[in-house]
C-alpha cells in the first residue's frame, strides 16, 4: 500500500453525518463516518453524490480536511449563495444521515511528508482545506519540515480553522502563517491588507528553495495569479502544485 | 439505483411541462460550458465564411455581416446536460440570409469555430428560418463566454449544435461528425426525442 | 472555467485501474511531459476536455452517459503509468 495513492477501483460508499461544526458564517465542517473507508492521504478529495426521489443527481468535489483516521472523514463545505449542493450540505443534511461519497481520489495534490524539502502552502478562501489536512497531517505524524502557510480571506471572520491555525503556528516555531484579509480589517490590523502579488508570496514564502514543494489551492482566478506570481519569482512550475476550485457543473 | 439522500432536491422548477423536453429541467440561469479557453478574435480580424469543398463561396467581415438584414427572436433552448432556458431572445442573421445566392447539393453543414470546435447538421436543419448567426443576447452584444462576437443558433437541436464563437459553414456532401458527435454525442440531436447519445 | 487533472480524478478512476492524476502525459502537439493532476481541464461542458497547459492542445476527452463511457486519448501520444500493486 506504501506509494499507492489510490487503492483499486473507486466505488460509491455511503457517509453518514455525525456532527457539523460551524466554522465561519459561511462554512461548516462536516464530520462523517464512512465505514469500509481505507484511509487517504492528505490533499485527496472525495466525490459527494446526492440523488433526489426521482433519480435527479448532483455530484461535487470535496477536499479532506483532516488526515487519515480509520473510518471518519471531515469534509469542508462553503455555502454557496446560488449553489445546489452546498446550501443542502450546509443546512438540511442531520446527523444520522447518509450520503453517497466515492475516493479518496487525487495523488498528484497529495503532501505526507514522505518528500523531503519545506512545505508551502497558499490558500484562498475554501482552498484552505486541503492544505488543512496537510498541516493536520504534520503536527499529528510530527513531521520535522519547515512549513509556510500564506492564506487569503475576505475578512477576519471569514478566516476558516483560525484559531486552531494559531495554536499549531504558537507552538511551533518551524511553522509561519501569514493571513492576508482582502476585503475588510480589524482596528490595529497588523497582517496583509490586500489581494495576493509576487511581493507579498516573495516576503511571505521566500525566494525559489529547490527542495520545497509549493502547493495552491482556491478559486480558479486566485490559483492563477498566485500561480504565476511563483512562476515569476522564479519557482519551478514542477514543483508549483495547483487545485483550482471551480463549477463542476455535474 | 442509487441511494437516494433524504430531502435533497436540487436546484430545479416545475416548468411549464409542454415546453420541457424529456429528461430536462428548467434554469433561470445561462451555465457557461466550455471546453477551451475562450477566444478573443479581434473584429478587424474577424471573419464568416461559407465553403464547399475548399472552395470559398462568400466571406463577410465583421462590418459587411452586421450590415446584413438581421432579426429579433425569443426562443426556447436546450442543453444536453439538462438544462432548458425558457424565452431567450437573441439578434442574429438568419442562416437563410447567408446562404442567399448560393447553389449547392450538398445535404449537410460542418459549422467551425474559432478555438477548433465543430459540429455537424443537415442543411434542412439550417435553413428555412430554423437556424441563425446570433451576435446579440437578451439585448447586449453577446459575451465571450456566452460565444461572443457571434455563435450559431439552432434552437430545435441541444444546444451544443449552437456552436460559439462560429466562424463559417462548410457545405457537405456527408455527416461528418463533429467535435462531440465523435465521441458519443448523438449526429442529430434532437431533444424532443431526447437524442443524446449513439444509439439513442 | 479552468480546472487542473485533479478535479476529474473520480472520473478517470471509474476507467483506469490506477490512479492517473499521477501518471505522465506527452502532448501531441508540443511535447511537453506533464503529470496528468497539472493538466488544464474544462469539465463543465458536454464532457471533461483535458488540454496542454502549455499549448492548449486537446489531450483527452470524455463523455460519459447513466450507461457509457466515451474516451478519446488522440492528444496524447505516451501515456506513462504505474504499474498496478506498486
Amino acid at each position: 500500500m506504501a506509494g499507492a495513492a489510490v487503492l483499486g477501483r473507486l466505488s460509491w460508499l455511503l457517509a453518514e453525518l455525525v456532527e457539523t461544526v460551524r466554522e465561519t458564517p459561511r462554512v461548516v465542517s462536516l464530520v462523517l463516518d464512512v465505514p469500509g473507508w481505507a484511509g487517504h492521504r492528505p490533499g485527496q478529495h472525495v466525490d459527494v453524490r446526492l440523488t433526489a426521489e426521482d433519480g435527479y443527481q448532483a455530484q461535487r468535489s470535496y477536499s479532506l480536511a483532516a488526515p487519515a483516521a480509520g473510518e471518519r472523514l471531515v469534509i469542508t463545505v462553503e455555502q454557496l449563495e446560488d449553489g445546489e449542493v452546498s446550501p443542502f450540505l450546509v443546512e438540511e443534511l442531520r446527523p444520522g444521515e447518509r450520503f453517497e461519497l466515492r475516493g479518496p481520489i487525487g495523488g498528484y495534490f497529495v503532501w505526507d511528508g514522505a518528500a523531503d524539502g519545506p512545505l508551502q502552502l497558499v490558500a484562498g478562501g475554501s482552498g484552505i482545506a486541503p492544505l488543512m489536512a496537510m498541516l493536520r497531517h504534520r503536527a499529528e505524524a510530527a513531521v520535522d519540515v519547515p512549513a509556510t502557510l500564506l492564506y487569503s480571506s475576505r475578512t477576519l471572520e471569514d478566516v476558516i480553522y483560525r484559531e486552531e491555525l494559531g495554536r499549531l503556528a504558537e507552538g511551533d516555531s518551524a511553522l509561519t502563517v501569514a493571513h492576508t484579509l482582502t476585503r475588510a480589517q480589524p482596528d490595529g490590523w497588523e497582517g496583509y491588507a490586500r489581494r495576493i502579488d509576487g511581493e507579498m508570496l516573495r516576503e511571505v514564502l521566500g525566494p525559489p528553495d529547490s527542495g520545497a514543494t509549493t502547493f495552491v489551492c482556491g478559486p480558479t482566478r486566485f490559483v492563477e495569479v498566485a500561480a504565476d506570481g511563483l512562476v515569476g519569482l522564479g519557482y519551478d512550475p514542477s514543483r508549483v502544485r495547483t487545485e483550482r476550485f471551480g463549477p463542476s457543473g455535474r | 439505483m442509487s441511494f437516494i439522500t433524504r430531502g435533497f432536491r436540487g436546484r430545479r422548477e416545475p416548468g411549464d411541462s409542454g415546453r420541457i423536453p424529456p429528461g430536462q429541467y428548467e434554469t433561470h440561469d445561462f451555465p457557461v460550458l466550455s471546453a477551451g479557453p475562450t477566444p478573443h478574435t479581434p473584429l478587424e480580424s474577424w471573419s464568416f465564411t461559407i465553403s464547399e469543398g475548399g472552395e470559398e463561396l462568400a466571406r463577410w467581415s465583421w462590418d459587411e455581416f452586421r450590415a446584413l438584414p438581421s432579426e429579433t427572436v425569443t426562443k426556447d433552448i436546450h442543453c444536453v446536460t439538462k438544462w432548458s432556458k425558457l424565452d431567450t431572445t437573441w439578434e442574429g442573421v438568419s442562416v437563410d440570409t447567408l446562404l442567399d445566392g448560393i447553389e449547392t447539393g450538398a445535404a449537410y453543414v460542418t459549422a467551425w469555430c474559432d478555438g477548433g470546435y465543430t459540429t455537424n447538421l443537415p442543411l434542412e436543419d439550417v435553413t428555412g428560418g430554423k437556424a441563425w448567426v446570433a451576435f446579440s443576447y437578451d439585448g447586449e452584444p453577446l459575451d465571450p463566454e456566452h460565444g461572443g462576437p457571434a455563435r450559431l443558433l439552432v434552437p430545435h437541436l441541444y444546444f451544443w449544435k449552437s456552436a460559439k464563437w462560429v466562424r463559417g459553414l462548410r457545405l457537405m456532401d456527408e455527416d461528418e461528425p463533429g467535435f462531440w458527435e465523435s465521441l458519443g454525442y448523438h449526429l442529430y440531436g434532437d431533444p424532443w426525442r431526447e437524442q443524446r447519445y449513439w444509439g439513442d | 472555467m479552468k480546472l487542473d487533472g485533479n478535479a476529474i480524478g473520480g472520473l478517470l478512476g471509474e476507467i483506469f485501474v490506477e490512479e492517473l492524476t499521477i501518471a505522465r502525459s506527452t502532448c501531441g502537439s508540443c511535447g511537453a511531459v506533464r503529470e496528468v493532476g497539472a493538466l488544464s481541464v474544462y469539465a463543465q461542458a458536454p464532457g471533461a476536455v483535458v488540454r496542454c497547459p502549455d499549448c492548449d492542445a486537446v489531450l483527452l476527452r470524455i463523455v460519459r452517459s447513466e450507461s457509457r463511457i466515451w474516451l478519446e486519448l488522440q492528444g496524447v501520444s505516451c501515456l506513462e503509468l504505474r504499474a498496478p500493486g506498486v
